[in-house]
């Protein structure tokens, strides 16, 4: 064995393991270690290293009476802690769910497990999946495996932070993320590995810790292409739990990775080139438009007249909904209770003492927005915005396949950078949260590094239920780009 | 718009979170910036736009009028922070 089993691809160890290079007990053994090695990573808010080992046991055995459950049978993956899993305390980074230990799978889950996935523990993430930096988590930051960096520690980007450090320092093959504005692709895009967002309805919301029921969207983190193709095959799919899930069938997803992208109409929108850009964030989305031509595909300008609106839709429409979705977390059937003389008084000082300063903020921004005498001016006013935003992409793919931007506006930032005001925090997502609005399927793919020597991703949009595009174009530029996935 | 202390109190109990008094400053200046920023988008034309209330264009299948869980209660009760056998508890709220 060259490299450590900890480095292999998803497609790569499952070979190994269908050929007997190894078992699933020496690779989840091999993760189990490393894990344990990175907890200054902080990577993890449960392990569950005698779980994955039972699990692994479990897969080698049947692989022995040649009945594996699938291609990830045996496979080492992270599970975010957004997702409930059963008998597996379940947090959503958040103090108000202490203790909380599901009696329940979420279909996502259920799914990878039911086709032997080792789930090696829970993926810290920013609180609720609120955060683009992985800091607002009641765990405590995430490292990212690129830094320090002038000597300071980096934040993997968020929600799905945890994820995407398991992912980057091979403490797992590969995790599961969920992106409600962008928090896969772009701590996908930080940490110099693969996210890719499926298009709303793909895969099953059910039994994920709900934050924006109509833009979350769970999907694969992984360090290739072809590995987010299988794993995006087995987590996708109609779920009779999830009405918004749709009946249509799963494609296969690795059969789309042709590596032929000729003839395919790239389209570069003119609004995602925001004055005051970092120059290196346009250079490397320059160079994504001459490897896509040099692999044979023709690049065409579109127009999304609305993106400049898109973040503000996007604050008010993901707050309204939290609001929401979070009033769920009154002290009386799960998590933390803090007692109060009366009813009101419990609920509040739960609330209180049990939701951090960025979800009260947006919990409170969504109440507001929601309230008699601002519901028109705000949130049905987001309502129509988002109606333009989603028209624009409509109207953009008639004039092509697939959309290629930059992932994030910078690379990696330092852990307490951004902090002073919210807004500046929430302009991480301006490349990803358009897309969200519309439903779409986006996947950034690691494709260079910033002049400090940290990852930078490039996003690429698809049509919606288009993931097979989206994939084969990613194939073709994690080709042309050769980014070394370690760092 | 500026949301002052009045309001945020207001906003603040309707969502039932306890905010210490001291915080009610900070916390307006905050969510007005919030607010004042995504006012923006007073500037575009939606006239004649309807609202997007879902992006999935399908109409979602109607499932059996059949009752297909329950009768679980440990497993309901089971994380309830105060439960009491088959019940959750609260303080009282009739005298």
């Amino acid at each position: 064995m060259s490299a450590p089993l900890t480095e292999l691809t998803l497609a790569k160890a499952r070979d190994g393991l269908a050929s007997g290079d190894f078992t699933s007990v020496e690779l989840t053994q091999a993760h189990v270690e490393a894990i344990e090695r990175a907890r200054d990573l902080n990577a993890f808010i449960t392990e569950t290293p005698d779980l994955a080992l039972e699990r692994a046991a479990e897969s080698d055995a049947r692989r022995a009476k040649d009945a594996t459950a699938g291609p990830m049978d045996g496979l080492p993956i992270a599970i975010k802690d957004l997702f409930c899993t059963e008998g597996v305390l379940t947090t959503a980074g958040s103090h108000i769910l202490d203790g909380f230990i599901p009696p329940y799978e979420s279909t996502v889950t259920a799914t990878l497990r039911a086709g032997g996935a080792v789930m090696m523990g829970k993926a810290n993430m920013d609180e609720f999946a609120m955060g683009s930096s992985n800091i607002t988590s009641y765990y405590g930051a995430v490292k990212n495996p690129r830094g320090p960096k002038d000597g300071k520690d980096l934040v993997p980007g968020g929600s799905s932070g945890g994820s995407a450090a398991s992912v980057a320092a091979c403490l797992s093959l590969a995790a599961t993320g969920t992106d409600t504005g962008g928090s896969i692709r772009q701590p996908a895009s930080f940490s110099g590995i693969v996210g890719l967002k499926p298009t709303y309805g793909r895969c099953s919301r059910w039994g994920i810790v709900a934050f924006a029921s109509s833009l979350d969207q769970a999907g694969p983190m992984t360090r290739t292409v072809h590995d987010a193709a299988i794993m995006l095959g087995v987590m996708a799919g109609h779920d009779p739990k999830d009405s918004t899930s749709v009946p249509m069938p799963v494609p296969d997803f690795e059969a789309a990775l042709t590596g032929d992208i000729g003839g395919l109409r790239v389209g570069v929108p003119k609004e995602y080139r925001l004055d005051g850009m970092a120059d290196e964030i346009d250079a490397l989305w320059r160079q994504g438009i001459e490897w896509l031509e040099a692999a044979g595909a023709e690049t065409v300008e579109v127009s999304l007249p609305h993106t400049q609106y898109a973040l503000a839709t996007y604050y008010i429409i993901a707050p309204a909904e939290a609001s929401s979705n979070l009033a769920r977390y009154d002290g009386v059937r799960f998590g933390l209770r803090v007692p109060g003389d009366t009813l009101d008084d419990m609920y509040k000082n739960t609330r209180g003492e049990g939701f951090g300063a960025e979800v009260r903020r947006r919990v409170l921004i969504g109440t507001y927005v929601l309230s008699a005498g601002y519901y028109d001016a705000y949130y049905l006013k987001a309502q129509k915005v988002r109606a333009l935003i989603a028209r624009d992409f409509t109207r953009a793919f008639e004039n092509c396949d697939v959309i290629l931007t930059p992932t994030a506006p910078s690379d990696a930032f330092a852990i307490g950078e951004k902090m002073d005001d919210p807004i500046t925090m929430y302009l991480n997502d301006v490349f990803t949260v358009p897309s969200s609005l519309a439903g779409l399927p986006g996947i950034s793919v690691p494709a260079g590094l910033s002049a400090r020597g940290l990852p930078l991703g490039l996003q690429l949009i698809g049509r919606p239920f288009d993931e097979e595009t989206v994939l084969r174009t990613a194939g073709a530029l994690e080709a042309a780009a050769g980014f070394a996935t370690k760092p | 718009m500026s949301l002052d202390i009045d309001t945020v109190k207001n906003i603040a109990l309707l969502a039932r979170i306890r905010v210490a008094d001291e915080t009610l400053e900070p916390l307006a200046h905050e969510l007005s910036a919030i607010i004042g920023w995504v006012e923006q988008l007073a500037e575009v034309d939606t006239d004649g736009v309807a609202p997007m209330t879902s992006v999935t264009e399908t109409i979602p299948d109607l499932r059996e009028d059949v009752v297909n869980d329950g009768d679980r209660p440990d497993a309901v009760l089971a994380n309830a922070p105060d439960g009491v056998d088959a019940f959750y508890t609260v303080p009282k709220v009739v005298e």
